[in-house]
């Protein structure tokens, strides 16, 4: 019966969202801060996962070719693909459901039980539009830049530990990365990221904005978008994975 | 003019008050009086429809606020002031720019008359100058002042107060009590405080409301609830008295 309660009225606070998009001179000062907050300050934490991400992949991927037939671009291939495709957004979106949704659920959640999101509504603003709509949009806006600079460092970090460590030379893995790169790649992983963003700030926003029960309740709130988010974001990966794919 | 008709509110199966009936005319001050839990608070949430009521309707000048567009709504509440019984100023940003907050979305004023309105209202909660200090940098009565302020910058027709005095000790909570009285006085603001603090109420209202068994117990002026005979308020009444008593025995204040 709460799963639908929740559905309810996670589905009211997405409606009511769009209906106050229009409302930007409410929103578009915090809109800018959130995107700083969401997009830059998340950058190195991404790049960071990034760049170790493909790098771990380039050393497990040659430890596990051990067959002389198969050439060492191979392993350029099977790397930048595999993080253009899928870890540059997964992993990003991962951490990112840890970072910026606890953030969001934290912020809204103490704005709730200390009644500032009633002090807003009292003095006639439109809370949803003041708070939810640029958190949402620059998950929206910011996860495809984060997205980038994650398959950007990825490909790096590979080419890097391949060279570093001997296990493919940097003509070959450049070789295998332009041989299998396709456009439509770098658009899925986009797609992905946008709905990542969209899920995580969404999810995050709800469980803030509906908090109750004090530092308790914050707390339960917190855990719960970062535990969601991430779940969802698995769930979101799949589905995308079996409809664009 | 506030008017409350058959008010109910439940929260799932626990109803909080039923039947409740009020009329708030213009430049009085309503204290709304109970025990904890008595539904004070919800009461004064229906009043700009920060909830909603199971039953009844709530007007304001004339117009139900619950049948309201919620864009005729937010111009409803722009009428009102509260101030919160956590102050609930906002902790992203400065005590100053709480004040000037709402001058910046709903007027069109340039920086220098937002600054001096603001100045002006902070003066006028004998606060002054309060520089660029973040709500943590200040004392729970600085609060409850900036809170205030920022309740009056957009100097409306109506102001609520949720547990005023709450949390403070009795010499601020006297100032609070007088910049209340201030507000009503020289403002002409009509004025709802919630409150459990007797010694304040007694001080602010022209008239009390008492919330009991989850219903508006007792109506009447502040001169009527002296003498009522209203076995439950007399009770709530002289608890709060002995409390008063004890806390100024407490302070030495023997009398």
């Amino acid at each position: 019966m709460d799963i639908f309660i929740d559905l309810g009225r996670y589905t009211r606070l997405l409606y009511e969202a769009i209906r106050s998009a229009t409302e930007y001179r409410t929103y578009w000062k915090n809109l800018i801060s959130e995107m700083v907050k969401t997009g830059f300050d998340s950058l190195p934490i991404v790049m960071l996962a990034g760049s170790f991400t493909g790098a771990v992949l380039t050393i497990q991927t040659a430890y596990q070719l051990t067959s002389p037939l198969i050439p060492a671009s191979t392993i350029g291939a099977i790397v930048s693909q595999s993080t253009i495709i899928e870890l540059a957004a997964v992993i990003s979106g991962l951490v990112l459901a840890g970072r910026v949704g606890a953030r969001i659920a934290t912020e809204l959640g103490t704005m709730r039980v200390s009644e500032q999101i009633d002090a807003l509504e009292s003095m006639g603003f439109n809370s949803v539009s003041f708070l939810v709509v640029p958190r949402v949009l620059s998950g929206i806006l910011m996860f495809p830049v984060l997205y980038v600079a994650a398959a950007t460092l990825g490909v790096g970090g590979g080419l890097l530990a391949g060279i570093m460590t001997g296990t493919v030379p940097i003509a070959d893995f450049m070789k295998g990365a332009r041989e299998y790169f396709f456009a439509w790649d770098i658009v899925f992983g986009l797609i992905k990221s946008i709905v990542f963003g969209f899920v995580i700030t969404s999810v995050s926003c709800y469980k803030g904005f509906y908090a109750s029960g004090g530092a308790e309740g914050v707390g339960n709130a917190t855990t719960n978008a970062a535990v969601l988010s991430c779940i969802y974001v698995l769930l979101a990966d799949l589905a995308l994975a079996a409809i664009l794919l | 003019m506030i008017e409350i008709n058959n008010l109910k509110k439940s929260f799932g199966p626990t109803l909080i008050w039923e039947n409740v009936n009020l009329t708030i005319e213009d430049a009085e001050t309503l204290a709304i009086i109970g025990k904890s839990g008595s539904g004070k608070s919800v009461l004064m949430k229906h009043i700009n429809a920060l909830m909603v009521p199971d039953e009844g309707t709530v007007s304001i000048d004339g117009k139900n606020i619950n049948e309201l567009s919620y864009v005729d709504l937010r111009l409803v509440r722009q009428k009102f002031g509260i101030l919160f019984q956590g102050a609930a100023l906002f902790d992203s940003i400065t005590a100053f720019e709480n004040v000037a907050f709402p001058l910046r979305y709903f007027t069109r004023y340039k920086e220098e008359k937002i600054k001096k309105r603001v100045m002006e209202c902070l003066e006028m909660v004998n606060l002054g100058d309060i520089g660029d200090k973040t709500t943590a940098e200040l004392s729970g009565g600085m609060r409850k002042r900036v809170g205030l302020a920022r309740a009056i910058v957009l100097e409306p027709d109506y102001l609520l107060y949720d547990e005023p005095t709450s949390g403070l000790d009795p010499e601020t909570s006297d100032e609070i009590n007088d910049l209340i009285i201030h507000m009503s006085e020289n403002l002409e603001i009509t004025s709802i405080v919630v409150s459990h603090d007797m010694h304040s109420v007694l001080r602010v209202a022209d008239k009390a409301a008492f919330l009991d068994e989850q219903k508006l117990s007792w109506y009447g002026t502040i001169d009527e609830l002296r003498i009522s005979d209203h076995k439950r308020l007399q009770q709530f009444v002289t608890a709060s008295e002995y409390s008063i008593s004890d806390e100024n025995t407490r302070k030495g204040n023997h009398f």
